[in-house]
């Protein structure tokens, strides 16, 4: 088996410049969606099954002339799923088309999905979507052919910046650890890593340096960050303690008896009303 | 607060239609089946109703459940592992959507054995086979409000009462059915099913009115309250909290123009437990 490997994405230096973007769509050939031209530079919109990097641009400015420190007023992070080890999407998906790969990473099998769409109301990144085209749901694959041949994810090749690191799990925990110790030294009291430890999805493959709160990313803290089956007692509970209560009331309802009703049942029964017993 | 930054997975009409028309089926055969335990003999015409209706309406709706998928004809996906390799069965008890579509299948052949003993081409079965179908019936009725709630999208994942209120909705929806159908034949003789239909909707209104109690307050705890009071939805709400005032009043046994019965009645009940999946799946993704 090979070392768990994943991505380490450094927002703090992230310049976003879309170019891990472009050589996703390249390499895993996605059309793309319409682009979407708004008030600011995010023009892809979200993470979909077109869209398996999205370059996520925080504005924080709070006015015209007053400028925070650097990494503090506009903040921009290359989004990606985050390959959970406990996913959230893998532990809903009912035709288990979502597995584990050798690398530890998380793979949607597309000749095994046929498009339920649980696992979108799953994910908690909203980092899978459903692709009109194939009829199933895509996402971040990690390059798992590239992969299969040594070679690094696509994205992770194109970034000028090495804002975006692929690797082992191990080294880039070590090159992450650095990174937040230097940006601590430098004053950014905010910078911390976000799916470095296990108390995010049991750890995350693609984790992540972020130089504010994760809400501020779009991402959920950790006490945010829960499996949907969590829910399952309570909702299973609540269904069943309704479920019997329905058979008690349909117990006392049809045990009534309306006073006019014969007691045979070939004999005509007259008209009750509005019932009574 | 609860945070959430999932996107919708875009459940509309199909599988609005599929839980409401699961909700109906199930609800129809447990009634008919407490009809034949704690009836009269006269029952059994509605009795036999419910189980004529069940299995017609578990098939609409599982076939819109099949077209709603992106690749229809994997449907069997759901019950087959086609993972190279692996073979065998999907059955993952922790995954609901996993755990219902079992439950739809084993429902479905409870339902078919009993339209076919309603329409008389086979022996009747017996109570215990009823029994145990009801059981099938009432998962299948709440099983897509686990679906929701086992989840992190907005509202559905904030409130566990969703399987709840879908079960009572259906079991209230179905008892309005019922009365409706068993009013239009022999009417005179059918009355007194009727009235106790009547009344069994409204001890399943009252249980309705407390889950929606219970889901609201539960999408405050969580914070999430909100989004449920949009313009739209908010009307809906109002629209669906009307439909329960038929039941209620039969319960409290007044009648009139404010607390219509018969078809009319019939009719709104049903309308409003639609109208109440329809706010309930589509509010927490629009």
């Amino acid at each position: 088996m090979p070392e768990p490997v994943g991505f380490f994405t450094d927002t703090s230096i992230c310049i976003g410049c879309k170019a891990c973007e472009v050589a996703c769509k390249e390499w895993n050939e996605l059309p793309g969606n319409e682009p979407k031209f708004g008030d600011g530079f995010d023009n892809t919109g979200q993470l979909d099954a077109q869209n398996y990097r999205h370059v996520k641009f925080v504005d924080l400015v709070p006015g015209d002339n007053i400028i925070e420190p650097a990494g503090g007023a506009w903040l921009m992070m290359a989004d990606i799923c985050k390959h959970c080890t406990h996913a959230s999407c893998m532990e809903v998906c009912p035709t288990d088309a979502i597995v584990t790969t050798e690398y530890n990473t998380v793979y949607i099998q597309q000749d095994v999905c046929n498009g339920c769409r649980d696992c979108i109301s799953a994910c908690p990144y909203g980092a899978i979507g459903f692709n009109e085209r194939t009829g199933t749901v895509g996402k971040c694959t990690m390059c798992y052919d590239r992969l299969q041949a040594n070679l690094e994810p696509a994205c992770a090749k194109a970034c000028p910046t090495q804002s975006i690191q692929y690797g082992t799990l191990t080294e880039l925990h070590q090159k992450a650890d650095a990174r937040l110790a230097t940006l601590k030294a430098a004053g950014y009291d905010k910078a911390q890593l976000y799916g470095r430890d296990d108390s995010i999805y049991g750890g995350l493959g693609a984790f992540f340096l972020l130089m504010n709160k994760p809400e501020v990313y779009g991402l959920p803290d950790k006490e945010n960050a829960g499996l949907p089956r969590r829910n399952n007692f309570g909702s299973y509970l609540n269904a069943f303690v309704v479920s019997a209560l329905g058979v008690v009331a349909g117990l006392m309802a049809f045990r009534m008896r309306v006073p006019e009703e014969p007691a045979e049942p070939s004999q005509p029964a007259a008209p009750s009303g509005g019932g009574g017993d | 607060m609860a945070e959430h930054f999932v996107q919708p997975p875009h459940w509309e009409w199909y599988i609005i239609g599929y839980f409401f028309l699961a909700g109906l089926a199930g609800g129809s055969y447990v009634i008919a089946t407490m009809l034949r335990l704690w009836g009269s003999p006269r029952d059994e015409r509605t009795a036999r109703l419910g189980m004529l209706v069940a299995f017609p309406l578990v098939v609409v709706g599982a076939i819109l459940l099949t077209v709603d998928l992106g690749q229809p004809l994997r449907f069997w996906h759901m019950l087959i592992d086609t993972t190279p390799g692996h073979g065998g069965l999907n059955f993952k008890y922790w995954s609901p959507i996993s755990l219902g579509s079992w439950g739809l299948v084993v429902f479905s052949l409870f339902a078919l054995v009993s339209f076919a003993e309603a329409l008389g081409w086979i022996r009747r079965v017996g109570i215990a086979f009823d029994v145990i179908g009801s059981l099938a019936a009432l998962f299948l009725a709440s099983y897509t409000g686990v679906v929701l709630s086992v989840s992190n999208q907005p509202i559905w994942s904030d409130s566990y009462a969703i399987g709840g209120l879908f079960v009572a909705s259906a079991l209230s929806a179905s008892a309005a059915l019922l009365a409706w159908l068993s009013a239009r034949g022999d009417a005179a003789s059918a009355a007194p099913t009727e009235a106790r239909l009547q009344r069994a909707d409204g001890y399943f209104g009252v249980l309705e009115l407390l889950m929606i109690a219970a889901f609201f307050t539960t999408l405050a705890m969580a914070g999430t309250i909100g989004r449920m009071f949009a313009p739209v939805w908010l009307a809906i709400w109002v629209l669906v909290l009307l439909s329960l005032v038929p039941p209620l009043a039969g319960l409290a046994r007044r009648e009139g123009l404010l607390a219509p019965s018969g078809p009319t009645g019939a009719l709104i009940v049903i309308g409003g437990v639609f109208l109440l999946r329809c706010v309930v799946i589509l509010g927490a993704q629009f």
